[in-house]
């Protein structure tokens, strides 16, 4: 790793990191909480109980904030590419840029188009075209989520490509191959998964804060905090298992192409069959061991072949200046693993719960899962460093180093950067974290609907503003 | 193909051009309304003025990361030359849009928490910084960059100069413009009329700063002085000085007679003659003085299938766009509903 000691390489890296990183947080969110708003007002429509438009005011609010958070760091990402990685977006922009080009026109455009039909327009449009303007906004969040792991998945497998002899630059070929790339299927469908799984346990953390809070105080919860636990109890039972499965179909398609990343995160250095899985470990890349190992063995073939005599790759099949950087990945894996395994647990505990009538009942469980609240974006966070790091020391897998992608920046213009974005990224976002905390810890009323939908946003906009005048009863909140 | 590999870039030229000046009207009402909370104090009075733009500003902004992403996908050349160069303004521009976009959320929900006046704050210097920047951006882009082997070579600061301050100065004049004859359009009582006095102000800046950009950047390179004076050139850009000045007397007639939406109209189109003045005199340099639109932009495959798209999805976005302004349409007063 000769560019390790170059500072300015390693601040635009740490750079990109930090700001992509809080980030990926708000967009993830947004996919899981449109897709639950969308079939929280489908529902209501259907059903017409109210509690499913309490439920959808109560979150959509959390919605507005999130989607605008994801807005404004997103909007950092989109030109980060060329201030950061200038020489990375001359090669690759002709295939990474489309991609993205195609994100902003078939997704951003979409959501941000009716974002404010979904916010403020419940009065002006009426029932039906509020619900498919909501539907807009959620389908968007899931395309933009397709084009970006396309574009990042070519990164990691890239294919469909030329590449020309006197620029250096990667000409698309076959644009089919470029978005369908090996590695695109199993990241979509794992950070798909993720997504839904992380909002599932926000939301669930916030019935069981608001359960706890009802037998506090020797009341009964009311329905609406009952109703959103139960929907996130449901989807924890039913993703996190998948996810588990989508996880592994990922970690065998990783193995076939970029085996290196592998081996960096089981921490393996020598190839061999019947190899063992390493609980614990600390891998040194000086040294080419893992330190202070605990072995279970066959179970690394296993889980990384389905054999128990498969071959495993090791970091010594690789020069050494290929090697990704084992310790750092060989805890953000085994971190996510873990929560993946949890949270598995807590869905398969509220099954038995539920059929015990006790999901409503069960303090212990409850607090279980207010703990559980960060565990899906603390996973995704971990699976992104995982395949991030993993993929290093490359930006194009194979192609382009990154130590070859970087922007002819000054240091000094690079540290005063990093230094802005820390600052302005917690005072901005750590406020919006609390604004969130804050909303989350308001009990939802059943009392939220009681005037007409026709003037749904009236009240939506007073009970989230208390300074705004009320139309419709002339009074302020 | 050669004729091929040589429309594509002006074609996307053209609709890179649309896009930034879509942004510029656009965002520019809503940068200018964050500056304009400088001029109006009344709580009420600045809720409406966010209220007008509310339901519309991220869409506005998206417009900015269309021209980001086409920067970066059929002129990869210019993205990767002038981002390095512009690196601290762009950065602290795209800070200044974060305090400037959480604040819209972020004021209301701190109400009762007494940290709204910090959300204000951050509303109203956000729109200021990143109208500023995005001027001295612009004047940078004219004055030109140093580029050596196709990679930007010149220091952190070499953006930082008087032309670029002045580039800032009047597109703040400008957008503060914007906002206020929006307001004017979409707002009534006692705003409107501050915004009929604060706009023939800003409207007597802006003119100013037009006239002074006008004069010095002929200046700045021999190319653009000649582009501007050689003839038959003169035939065709004589027009765009004049019909400045006839905008500028619609301009005041629809002030004094207090007409609605004229004002607005005018500083529209006063915007679309600085546009097109710029663009026909960095003409055909993408990174001006050395790089030609050919010379930075992408393979004509790249090009091609990103323009397939583009045609499709550009008239949809349209749609959806304009039906989304035709649904908060009508002025907006103190009682209505909706932040």
């Amino acid at each position: 790793m000769q560019y390790a000691h170059d500072p300015a390489l390693l601040l635009a890296r740490f750079q990109f990191a930090f700001t992509v990183g809080v980030h990926i947080i708000f967009p993830a969110f947004s996919i899981g909480l449109a897709a639950y708003l969308a079939v929280l007002e489908g529902l209501w429509l259907r059903t017409g109980r109210p509690v499913f438009l309490d439920l959808y005011r109560y979150w959509i609010k959390v919605f507005s904030i999130v989607f605008g958070m994801g807005v404004v760091s997103g909007l950092v990402m989109s030109y980060e590419f060329g201030t950061n990685w200038s020489v990375f977006s001359k090669k690759a922009g002709p295939i990474t840029g489309v991609l993205l080009s195609y994100e902003v026109m078939t997704a951003f455009f979409l959501e941000a188009g009716f974002l404010g039909v979904m916010l403020f327009g419940m009065n002006k449009v009426g029932r039906k075209l509020h619900f498919a303007a909501t539907c807009c906004v959620s389908v968007g969040t899931l395309i933009s989520m397709t084009w970006i792991l396309s574009s990042n998945s070519w990164m990691q497998t890239p294919r469909g490509y030329t590449i020309d002899p006197a620029t250096g630059r990667f000409m698309p070929a076959d644009w089919l191959a470029i978005i369908f790339n090996p590695s695109f299927p199993f990241r979509l469908v794992h950070m798909g998964l993720a997504a839904f799984l992380s909002v599932a346990f926000i939301v669930g953390a916030t019935g069981a804060w608001h359960m706890l809070k009802a037998r506090k105080a020797g009341k009964i919860s009311s329905e609406p905090v009952r109703v959103m636990f139960s929907m996130a109890m449901w989807m924890a039972a039913i993703v996190a298992p998948l996810q588990i499965l989508a996880g592994d179909a990922h970690g065998l398609n990783t193995l076939k192409y970029q085996p290196a990343k592998i081996a960096a995160m089981e921490g393996d250095w020598v190839s061999e069959d019947h190899a063992p899985e390493l609980l614990f470990g600390i891998p040194n890349m000086k040294t080419e061991h893992t330190d202070y190992a605990i072995r279970l063995p066959l179970a690394g073939s296993l889980i990384l072949t389905h054999s128990l005599n498969g071959k495993v790759p090791g970091m010594k099949d690789f020069p050494r200046d290929q090697r990704p950087p084992s310790p750092v990945i060989f805890f953000s894996f085994r971190i996510m693993v873990a929560l993946g395994m949890l949270m598995m647990l807590v869905g398969l505990w509220s099954l038995w719960l539920r059929r015990n009538s006790t999901l409503f009942t069960n303090p212990l469980f409850h607090r279980v899962a207010l703990c559980m609240a960060p565990a899906g974006f603390l996973a995704l966070l971990c699976g992104w460093i995982t395949t991030e790091v993993g993929r290093q020391p490359w930006t194009v897998y194979g192609l382009l180093r990154t130590s070859d992608s970087v922007s002819p920046v000054a240091l000094s213009s690079m540290a005063f950067s990093m230094t802005a974005f820390v600052v302005v990224y917690v005072l901005v976002f750590g406020s919006g974290m609390g604004i969130l905390v804050r909303m989350l810890g308001r009990t939802p009323q059943e009392g939220e609907h009681d005037t007409p939908p026709s003037h749904a946003s009236g009240i939506l906009a007073t009970s989230m503003h208390p300074g705004v005048i009320d139309p419709s009863t002339g009074k302020g909140a | 193909m050669m004729d091929f590999a040589y429309w594509l870039p002006i074609i996307w030229a053209v609709i890179l051009v649309a896009a930034i000046s879509i942004y510029v009207v656009l965002d520019g009402f809503d940068l200018g309304i964050g500056m304009l909370f400088a001029l109006e104090r009344h709580p009420d009075r600045r809720d409406v003025m966010v209220n007008t733009i509310a339901p519309v500003w991220d869409g506005n902004e998206t417009w900015m990361v269309l021209g980001g992403a086409v920067l970066y996908g059929v002129f990869p050349g210019a993205y990767a030359t002038l981002l390095p160069a512009f690196y601290l303004p762009i950065v602290l521009m795209l800070l200044a849009l974060i305090f400037r976009g959480v604040a819209f959320e972020f004021r209301i929900m701190t109400r009762d928490t007494g940290r709204e006046g910090m959300w204000n704050a951050g509303f109203m210097a956000g729109s200021a910084i990143a109208a500023f920047c995005q001027g001295a951006i612009l004047g940078g882009v004219v004055q030109g960059i140093r580029v050596v082997d196709g990679a930007f070579a010149g220091g952190p600061l070499d953006w930082l100069t008087p032309f670029s301050i002045l580039c800032g100065l009047s597109v703040m004049c400008g957008y503060a413009l914007l906002g206020a004859t929006w307001l004017i359009w979409r707002t009534t009582g006692v705003l409107e009329e501050s915004c009929r006095r604060w706009a023939a102000r800003l409207a007597v800046g802006l003119f100013i700063g037009i006239v002074a950009v006008s004069l010095w950047t002929p200046l700045l390179h021999a190319p653009y002085l000649r582009r501007w004076t050689d003839w038959p050139n003169i035939a065709f850009v004589a027009p765009v000085p004049v019909l400045v000045v006839v905008l500028g007397g619609l301009f005041i007639m629809g002030l004094r007679r207090g007409h609605s939406k004229g004002p607005f109209l005018c500083a529209l189109g006063w915007f679309f003659l600085c546009l097109s003045g710029l663009g026909i005199t960095v003409w055909p340099y993408a990174v001006p003085p050395g790089l030609t639109l050919w010379d930075v932009s992408s393979p004509p495959s790249s090009q091609f299938f990103q323009l397939i798209g583009t045609a499709i999805l550009l008239p949809i976005i349209l749609t959806y766009t304009i039906y989304s302004y035709h649904v908060f349409r009508g002025k907006v007063t103190e009682t209505d509903g909706y932040h």
